[in-house]
Order: structure tokens, then sequence, then C-alpha cells
């Protein structure tokens, strides 16, 4: 039975879901089973399952609600992903479905105002504006931009609508921006998308290295079942290697601070010193690794149109031993500024036998204008000591973002991607065409933008109509005065589904509201290959409905009925079986629609009823067919490539007019922009604004103290914001560090799009700056 | 009227005694950390007054090594600052 709960009770519950919160982070692992039973004993409260919202660790929560009212949230003890724990964000996940200026009604804009109208009117006008632009410009003229937020069947029905149906590649999602590397190294290394490892190598290994990764605020929870696992084994290290000093570095057993790109060079070091000590997996490597090496002196992407294409060229051992000559520790000591002695330390650990190995890594590695390379460039290490496959040897790449691999990478909502393969493949082609019900011409054989193009052709005027959804792009572009120009030009149309209003929201012709989360059924896929279901679990407010539903209605507007024939009772089951046709092979199967709605998550490849934890281990993956101890079956040589990448130094360096490096990223606070999470008024208060770090140094030369103004300006812009010193985290002398969350400072008014030839995925993490107080 | 939250450490070996003290009071509910030795306390008292007195019995129970808020909320404070957020 459900009773309504009332406001004092509520605020009770937020008490305790507060205290609850801040145990968690304290003391990791904790669980608390009695207040369950409390709310159930008081019989106000329904829970129900789901993952949480934000980022990609993939949480399961239980939602309490009463009413048609979402008022509590608890880890649940039933996914094995967090055990029953969630970060600060997760406890607080529900209050940001009610901000007060939560958008509840569709706006269109008349004589520059914009006006509240029926939401039919508003699909209309974009079904209208759509039919418009493409019959004056083409078909490539119209676009859309998801995110790695988007439910998977939200991104199926977008690719399904603008590849299969108008017939564009003008897909892109945001997703772009924050783990195209690790795609693209997974896609150069092993021939096939994501990790082979799961979360439960975190309880297997005995050395955890997080390459440019601050896990204690991005991935929290992970990071708790880190220090969960070294208090209970013991023999357990953790080495945070970082260009700053952070909440990680803190809690981290070693510490290493390297010179901003300079990952590159390191990592090849580690391997010049496992080939040194003989420290090679022997066997392993001639069993199942091939080598290859590709074009060097790539370029930075800074110009329009800019066009790379790698030439991968096969080499041997001895080439490959030969390439890594010029990365001794000693050279090498010289260019990062990490120790020839904590080089030699670090290949040690990956070069022990009896050490079994996990490495993480997240934005540092792959915003990164070499993301591609660092990525192969680890994946090598793991793969000369053949560390990889097993329990607790993993090289591990996480997302940040709810479903970056579920709606991004699986369904393929990129330029370049079908839901399986790539659109320059006749076949994949086909099974598209066939499963779509479209003729096999429709979609086009050639990729169009990458996202940093794509914003480039929307102010060149090779896109008009652009259709953003769960995203903010008017914060996260770099370089983003130019983006924001291009969206404000005339003969623009802009349309921006979202949950609250934003710079995005600010430069839109048509608002659309959308469900959030548990307001709409669908799922997500975490960085494990995990695929979670929700349900809907409250109504959406008002005239808001699901990003999938949007697209749909739009879509029969502009005469695909046949294609989009669901009811909006059973639109998201439907949508799922279709999907799950394309990839229906052991190396990818996809657990059935009531398998998903059953479990917190299953993991695919989901074969004869069983998840697969390691990939390219037969004794755990049913895709493997060699009949050896491992088979890489992602490339048609049934081997793992490892690679001969270059250190090559950053599109931008700290010079003497500008000379500082500016490194920019997130807060355990905050998600991202903050356009959820800022009107929690928990979260907001324990984070309002965001700061410059600046080292202790830096600020006694520029005579700021502690909240001081400080102007940051680079070649692009300028933005002034508060001074923190020897705040949460402590960048090296020449390096600030501002997070992005806070849409009062926007901090990419300043920073670069340069990105990695390879996966167009931009450079956060390096630009040049020089500051001045303000 | 406050609303608070806590985290309660007992002394030594009295999480199961401190539990049942806490529980006992009027204006208090508390629950246990299963594998941790705290409790959640969470406070909801109707006056100035009678929060006095309940943090001064608070204060005379033995088995409580500390209190840490974590969580505060007052009507007469709040009051007009009411959005969606609260039910």
């Amino acid at each position: 039975m459900t009773m309504k709960l009332d406001r004092r009770s509520f605020i009770k519950s937020a008490a305790a879901t507060s205290a609850i919160a801040t145990a968690a982070s304290l003391f990791p692992g904790i669980s608390f089973a009695g207040w369950e039973k409390l709310e159930d004993a008081a019989g106000m409260i329904t829970w129900h399952k789901a993952p949480c919202r934000f980022c990609g660790t993939g949480c399961g929560v239980l939602v309490g609600v009463s009413g048609e009212r979402a008022v509590a949230v608890k880890g649940d003890p039933n996914c094995s992903v967090n055990k029953g724990l969630c970060c600060v964000k997760g406890y607080h996940s529900v209050q940001a479905l009610y901000g007060k200026d939560r958008i509840t009604r569709a706006k269109v804009r008349k004589n520059g105002e914009m006006v509240e109208v029926p939401i039919t009117e508003a699909l209309d006008l974009i079904a209208a504006k759509m039919k418009e632009t493409i019959s004056s410009h083409g078909k490539d003229s119209v676009a859309v931009y998801g995110s790695g937020q988007w439910t998977i069947p939200d991104g199926y029905v977008a690719s399904k609508l603008f590849k299969g149906c108008i017939g564009t590649n003008n897909v892109e999602a945001n997703a772009r921006l924050c783990m195209a590397s690790a795609v693209t190294g997974f896609m150069t290394s092993f021939g096939i998308d994501e990790p082979m490892g799961c979360y439960e190598d975190i309880e297997h290994a005995n050395v955890f290295v997080t390459w440019g990764n601050n896990m204690a605020e991005m991935h929290p929870v992970l990071f708790s079942r880190m220090l969960a696992a070294r208090k209970r084994n013991g023999d357990v290290e953790i080495i945070d290697f970082a260009t700053r000093t952070t909440r990680t570095s803190q809690a981290a057993d070693k510490s290493i601070l390297f010179k901003p790109q300079t990952d590159l060079a390191v990592a090849n070091a580690i391997c010049h010193e496992i080939i040194r000590n003989n420290w090679v997996n022997r066997d392993f490597v001639n069993k199942h690794v091939s080598f290859r090496k590709g074009l060097t002196n790539i370029g930075y992407g800074v110009e329009d149109h800019f066009q790379f294409q790698d030439k991968p060229e096969g080499i041997n051992f001895a080439e490959f031993e030969t390439f890594l000559k010029d990365y001794t520790p000693e050279r090498v000591e010289k260019i990062s500024g990490v120790s020839a002695r904590d080089i030699r330390y670090l290949a040690s650990l990956y070069g022990d036998p009896k050490k079994k190995v996990t490495s993480f890594w997240c934005m540092g590695m792959n915003q990164h204008t070499r993301g591609t390379w660092i990525n192969n460039l680890v994946y090598n290490i793991h793969l000369l000591v053949g560390k990889i496959s097993t329990p607790g040897n993993s090289p591990f790449s996480l997302t940040g973002q709810p479903s970056a691999c579920g709606t991004v990478r699986e369904v393929g909502t990129l330029t370049h991607k079908l839901p399986h393969g790539v659109v320059m493949n006749e076949h994949d082609r086909q099974m598209a065409a066939e499963i779509w019900n479209v003729p096999v011409e429709n979609i086009d054989p050639k990729p169009t933008y990458h996202t940093v193009e794509m914003f480039r052709a929307l102010d060149r005027g090779d896109i008009r109509f652009i259709w953003i959804q769960v995203t903010n792009p008017m914060v996260t572009m770099p370089k983003l005065k130019r983006y924001r120009d291009g969206a404000l030009k005339e003969d623009r149309f802009i349309v921006v589904s979202d949950v609250y209003p934003t710079p995005t929201t600010d430069v839109a012709d048509v608002i659309l509201p959308a469900a959030m989360w548990i307001e709409q059924e669908g799922m997500f896929g975490n960085s494990e290959r995990r695929t979670q279901h929700f349900d809907e679990i409250v109504p959406p407010p008002g005239e808001a409905m699901s990003d999938t539903w949007q697209l749909i209605e739009v879509a029969r507007r502009l005469g695909y009925e046949k294609q989009f024939p669901w009811s909006r009772d059973e639109y998201i089951g439907k949508i799922w079986e279709e999907y799950r046709r394309f990839h229906d092979s052991p190396k990818h199967n996809m657990a059935p629609y009531e398998v998903l709605r059953a479990r917190p998550g299953v993991q695919w490849p989901f074969v004869n009823g069983r998840e697969t934890r390691w990939r390219f281990n037969p004794k755990y993956d049913p895709a493997c067919t060699s009949g050896e101890d491992f088979h890489f079956y992602g490339h048609k040589d049934n081997r793992a490539w490892i690679w001969a990448r270059p250190y090559e130094p950053a599109a931008e360096s700290p010079d003497q007019e500008y000379n500082f490096w500016l490194n920019t990223g997130r807060v355990v606070e905050h998600w991202h922009t903050g356009s959820m999470t800022r009107r929690v008024p928990v979260l907001h208060n324990a984070m309002p604004s965001s700061y410059v770090e600046i080292n202790p140094d830096d600020a006694a030369e520029l005579g700021v103290v502690n909240g001081d103004m400080v102007k940051i300006i680079s070649r692009r812009g300028e933005v002034a914001m508060p001074a923190s010193i020897n705040g949460r985290g402590v960048p090296p002398r020449g390096m600030v560090f501002v997070p992005f969350f806070d849409e009062s400072y926007l901090i990419n008014e300043v920073t670069l799009d340069a990105f990695c030839p390879i996966s167009k995925q931009p450079d956060y993490k390096k630009c040049a700056v020089r500051l001045e107080k303000a | 009227m406050p609303i608070l939250g806590y985290i309660a450490s007992p002394r030594s070996g009295a999480k199961k005694e401190l539990l049942q003290e806490l529980n006992a009071l009027q204006y208090c509910e508390a629950f246990p950390a299963d594998n941790v030795d705290i409790l959640i306390l969470v406070t909801d008292t109707p006056d100035k007054e009678t929060e006095a007195m309940l943090q001064q019995q608070l204060k005379d129970i033995n088995a409580l090594e500390s209190l840490s808020m974590t969580f505060g909320y007052n009507n007469e404070l709040h009051e007009g600052e009411r959005n969606d957020n609260e039910a």
C-alpha cells in the first residue's frame, strides 16, 4: 500500500539520506539495511529499481515513490555495480526532478520572444522546418546532436530517422567529447569496442594505476570499492599518475605527477623497461599479439574541414623494440618530469608476474590530442606482459555518462556508425536497411561531420537545422564563442529538448519539454557492458515527453509512419527487440527485454542465458572459438595489436605570452554542466560556484589570495573567477585547473578546439593561458 | 521547528545500547549501519525550547561518543523559501 508522504516526512527522509551520503563518503562500503525496514514499516514509500541518472558507473538505485512523486533514493543491494552504495549525487538524484524552473511546456520563438505553445504545435513546426530546410539546402543541412544521456531507445530512433529515413549521417552525440578516443583505442588495438574486463577486476587486482583519472571525485563508488579491496586484501597498491594533486592522489599509496601530454612518453618508457628487463610474456605475445605502426606528425584539427586517415603498417617485435630505444627512463624524465626511478617502479609493477594490475582511465587520456595513441600505449603495456582479460588484469576505460556505452557506442550514434558496424561498409548498410525497413540507397556510405566539425558546419551555414537533445553544448563546446555565435546566426533553426533552461535553450528557436530519467521507460548501458532497464516510475510534468517519443512524433509528421509504428504503451519494448537484431551474435548478443526488466542490469555478450564478464578469454567468453587460452577475435588476424606511437607535443603549450597550462574537469558534487545537480539544494550549497585552482607559489607571485578574482586569458577569450589555493586539488606550478559545471563562468570561452585526428575528440585538458589579478 | 540529521558515534562496544537510548527519546529516530560502528539519527522537534531540551538529553547519554550534524532544516529560517524540491 502506498500513502502520500507529507512535507515534514519528506524533509526527515532527506535528513536521513544526507547523513547516509556523508557516512558513505567516510566509510566506503557502509550499508544501512535498517533504513529500508524503517521506511517500509512506515508504509509510505514503494521502491522501484533504476540505474542512477548520472555518471557511467551505472550504480543500481532503488527509488522511493510516494503518490506520484519520487521522494527518496538508496543504493540497490542487488546490483553488483555498487552493492547498495551510492555517491553524494546518487543519494540526492531524485531531487533533480523537482527544480522550480523545470521546463514543462513547449516554447517557440515568435518575434524574438519565447512563447509557450501546445507541444503538438511545436512538433508540427519542427517537422515543417525540417522539410523546408531539406528542400532548400539538401538532406545534409539537418542534424541531430544527442548525448550519452540519451536512453538506448532515444539514440536508436534518432539514428533510424536521420540515417535510415532522411538519409543523412548528421548524427552525433556529446560522447564524442568524452570517450571517442576510448572507442578508437579499442578499435585499433582490438578491432572491437568496449572493455574486456568488468568491475569485478577491482576485487582481484593487486595494483591499480589511475592514468590521469581522479576517480575519488569522478567515479567515487568504484573508488570506494578499490579502497575497500585494499583494506580487505592488504596486498594492494594504488598509484595515482596524474598532472595535478587531487583527492585520488591523497588516498593513493603513491602519487606521480607528469607534465601534460607526456603520458605518451612515460607509457613508451614503461614498455622499454619491460623489454629491457625481460618481463615480456613471450608465450602470450607470440600467440596473441601482432605489431603495427601508423602515421606520425598527424596534426591537431584546429582548421575547418581537417581530414586525417591513418595508414597502419605491420612491423615486428624487433622493430617495436628499436622504436622504443628513444624512450629510456632518463630521456623520458627530461620530457615528462617523472623521475627515471618512478618510471622503473611503474614498469616493475606491470612486469611483476605475481601482481595483477588494473589500469583505469577516463577523460585524462581520452580528452587528448593523441587520445587514440595513449589508449593504444596503455594496452601495449598490458599486452606485453599478458595482463589482460583475466580477473584483476584489466586495462579499463571508464565512461562519464550513464549511457555513453549503451547509446553512443553500441547503438552507434556517431556520424560514421550504425547499430552494427559503420556506414562505409556495404554489408552493414544492408543489415540496417533490412531491419529499418528502408531502401539500402537511403543510407549514405559517407560519414559527414564529427561533433566539432558539425558545429563548425552550423557556423558556416552548411547545417541550417539542428535538434539538440539531453545535452548542453553552449557550455561544453571548446572555443565556445565561435559555436554560440554560429548558432545565433540568421537562417539557423535550433531545437532543444531539455528539462531545465540552460545556455543552450537560450539559443533555441523551439524548446521541447523532456521527460527526465525515471519519468520514462528506457535503458542505459554502463562502462562494463551492462545494460540497465528502468520503468516509468513517476509521471513526467506538464506536457513533457520522452526524447524517443518526440522523435517518433516528428518522424510520423515527416511521413515515416511505417518505420515508427509503435503505440505509446509498448514502444520501448518493441524498439529494444528491433534494436537487438543488430547484435545477434555471440560477440555482442544483448539480453531480451523481459530479462532486462527483471534484473538490475545484464552484461553483454548475453549468450544462452549467461552474461560475459571477461571477453577474449574462453573460460568466460562464448565468442572465443580458436581453441587457444585467449582469442582476440576483433581483428581478422585474431590478434591484439601493439602500436608504435611516439610522443608528440600538445596542440598549444605555454609560452612567454601565455605561460600557464589550463586544465578543465569536474567535481564530485556536480554532474557535467550542473544543469541538474545545481538545482539540488544540498549539492548546490556544498559547491555553489566554480573557481580556478592555482598553485600557492604562483598565487603568491600574482599577489592573489583565496577568493580573489583572477582573469584567465587565452588566444580565444577570457573569464574571471575566484581563486582556490590549496583547496581540494592543487596543480603544479605553471598550471591552473577549472571545473566546468558552472554556467556563470564559461571556461570554454578560453579552451581550444584541437582534437585527436583519429577519434576527433577535443582536448579539454591542455591549452595555454595567462593570468591576471582581476 | 528544526529537523536535523546526524552521524552518531557510540563509545566503544556501546552501539546497541546507544541505538536503544536514542530511539527511546521523544523526537528521535535512529538506525544503525550494518557494518560500521555508527548510527544515523534524525531529530524533529516542534520548537526551540524542545530542541534545547533534546540537545541536553543527548549530551547526557553515556553511550554517545559524538554527534556530527549533516543536515539542518528550520521552518522559521526557511519560511518563504519553499520550492518544488520540498514535497
